[in-house]
């Protein structure tokens, strides 16, 4: 199975909204959504719940009052200032290290386990499809990303492709989401900040070297920008695998839960599915280089 | 006053409005917290001045003192050490920078030595401050943390947040005075603004929407601020220039008179907000 990996570094390019639109056209497929801070994949991807289960993704100290004797040396010890004047520990501040536990000379600490999310399996018409819901403030967002493709794994019947919608950014969950995988799709927009943010996370894919595409929405907003990404993406060797126009009327159609290709916005539809050609095109190519 | 603004969804416009505050109000300092993607001063243009590595503490295994007892690596809790054959392993960029691995060695065998993560950047007078997250990093908790020690007291402060609603918002959100939730009228920015507004909810902070790229189609948003009792602080709408504009790296405010009134508007309404 080959993974394919949408990112942005940006938000708001366009990331879920290429993603489900391509799992309509896309056959062969599995599904996934590692964006768990601010999952959207399954807003437009229905389906009957196949698996639920609570994520165990963190610790946290907990003190024993009755055990505490108020020395103060936990309080010295973290680096997060998690324990607060009445020595009790602060939960959005542990990171869980078990510093505290460590140096307490009355053993009164010792760290729990907490859930830090839940994960979904579901079977839907596009294909099985995995996703997680972080819990709101919690850590750990690359762990849960990391269960969210170990789920996939453990569903997998022999499909070709698996399409994942990643997150923004470029720290840990986009890490977690682009370990191992075929390659990356970065989804741009054609607007300094997108440009700038495209930079970055290119940066990544490259640190972790991992084949990146380059796919601008909204190109002809701005073409001045557009041409300076395709020349950035020329001069780094990126091919650049479609452009989508800035169309309101994509807008419109998410308001009625639709993609372009069920909304039958036939010029979009039409991009899109070159834009899955190119991808074929230039994954066939890497297989060809790599048995060389 | 300390402002926070936040969106659970990316691309909202974050930065639009906490940049366009910025530009508005005579004085303030603005704090670009979105340390992976850092857009603010692309709008806002600062003459950067100072140029300081964020440096986190990682072990490091004397091995004429390590007896490869394993002990290290029982005590960290984030996987970043192992022992194997005899051999001290450290995974710096996992590593939490926490010092168990320090207190737990019998053999006084790890010293902690710096490592840079990333940057914290400013101008002269540190009205505008900004972290950058080294390519590759995974963890910018430490630049937060460096650029939340710089508020400046006295003064309103404009902190501009990363998507999401995982630690790295909650650490860029804690001890604000007052939460803006940026917005658009989809099911997706429906979606996460529901998770936003549970997030400042939890922590227990005043807050206020603003919906940017509002349309006469949709009041999805609408609709769930009136049942939710939620302040609609401020509609930007759906334009073209405005989305041109800001290609070009400009700000509504920086080119029309009306739209540095209608900030100065939702100034007023956030300064209200946070009193209640």
């Amino acid at each position: 199975m080959k993974q394919i990996v949408f990112i942005s570094g940006k938000g708001g390019t366009g990331k879920s909204t290429l993603v489900s639109s391509l799992s309509i056209l896309v056959q062969d497929k599995m599904l996934a959504d590692c964006d768990v801070d601010a999952p959207n994949l399954h807003i437009l991807v229905k389906g009957e719940t196949l698996q639920k289960n609570d994520y165990i993704g963190a610790k946290e100290a907990v003190i024993d009052p009755s055990l505490c004797v108020k020395c103060g040396v936990c309080k010295e010890t973290c680096r997060f200032d998690a324990i607060s004047d009445k020595f009790e520990i602060i939960p959005m501040k542990c990171e869980g290290c078990g510093a505290c536990a460590l140096v307490c000379p009355q053993e009164a600490i010792h760290l729990e386990e907490v859930k830090t999310g839940e994960t979904y399996v579901s079977g839907t018409s596009r294909g099985t499809f995995s996703h997680a819901l972080l819990d709101i403030g919690a850590e750990g967002s690359g762990k849960l990303v990391t269960e969210v493709r170990k789920n996939i794994n453990n569903h997998k019947k022999d499909e070709e492709w698996l399409l994942i919608d990643g997150s923004p950014g470029i720290g840990c969950a986009v890490i977690a989401s682009i370990t191992g995988a075929d390659a990356v799709v970065a989804v741009s927009e054609p607007t300094k900040s997108g440009r700038s943010d495209l930079e970055r996370v290119l940066g990544v894919a490259r640190h972790f070297g991992i084949p990146a595409f380059v796919c601008i929405n909204k190109y002809d907003l701005n073409q001045e920008v557009t041409a300076e990404i395709e020349d950035f993406c020329r001069n780094e060797g990126i091919p650049v695998i479609g452009k989508i126009p800035f169309d309101p009327s994509i807008v419109k159609a998410l308001q009625e839960f639709k993609t372009p290709i069920e909304d039958g916005n036939n010029a979009v539809t039409n991009e899109i599915t070159s834009i899955w050609t190119r991808i074929t095109d230039e994954m066939k190519k890497l297989e060809n280089i790599k048995r060389q | 006053m300390k402002i926070a603004v936040l969106s659970g969804k990316g691309g909202t416009g974050k930065t639009t409005v906490s940049a366009s505050l910025a530009a508005t109000l005579p004085y303030c300092q603005y704090i670009d917290c979105d340390v992976e993607e850092p857009n603010g001063g692309i709008f806002l243009t600062p003459k950067i001045i100072e140029n300081s590595p964020v440096k986190v503490l990682v072990p490091e295994a004397d091995m004429s003192k390590c007896n490869a007892c394993g002990y290290c690596a029982k005590a960290c809790q984030f996987n970043a050490i192992a022992v194997v054959k005899g051999n001290v392993l450290v995974f710096p960029e996992i590593c939490h920078h926490c010092g168990a691995c320090v207190i737990a060695c019998p053999n006084d065998a790890i010293r902690e030595v710096e490592r840079i993560i990333g940057v914290v950047e400013a101008n002269a007078d540190d009205t505008f401050l900004q972290g950058k997250l080294n390519v590759g990093e995974p963890i910018s908790i430490p630049i937060l943390r460096e650029l939340k020690n710089r508020i400046k007291k006295d003064t309103t402060v404009i902190i501009d947040c990363s998507p999401g609603a995982s630690c790295t918002v909650v650490q860029s959100i804690e001890g604000c005075d007052y939460c803006v939730l940026v917005t658009e009228p989809t099911p997706f920015g429906l979606h996460d603004l529901k998770i936003a507004v549970q997030l400042v909810r939890k922590m227990g902070l005043p807050f206020g929407v603003v919906l940017n790229k509002a349309s006469d189609s949709s009041r999805l948003i609408h609709e769930f601020c009136e049942s939710e009792e939620i302040e609609l602080l401020m509609e930007i709408p759906f334009s073209q220039d405005i989305a041109k504009g800001y290609s070009r790296g400009i700000l509504p405010v920086q080119i029309n008179d009306l739209w540095k009134e209608k900030f100065e508007e939702l100034y007023k309404k956030i300064e209200r907000g946070a009193k209640k």
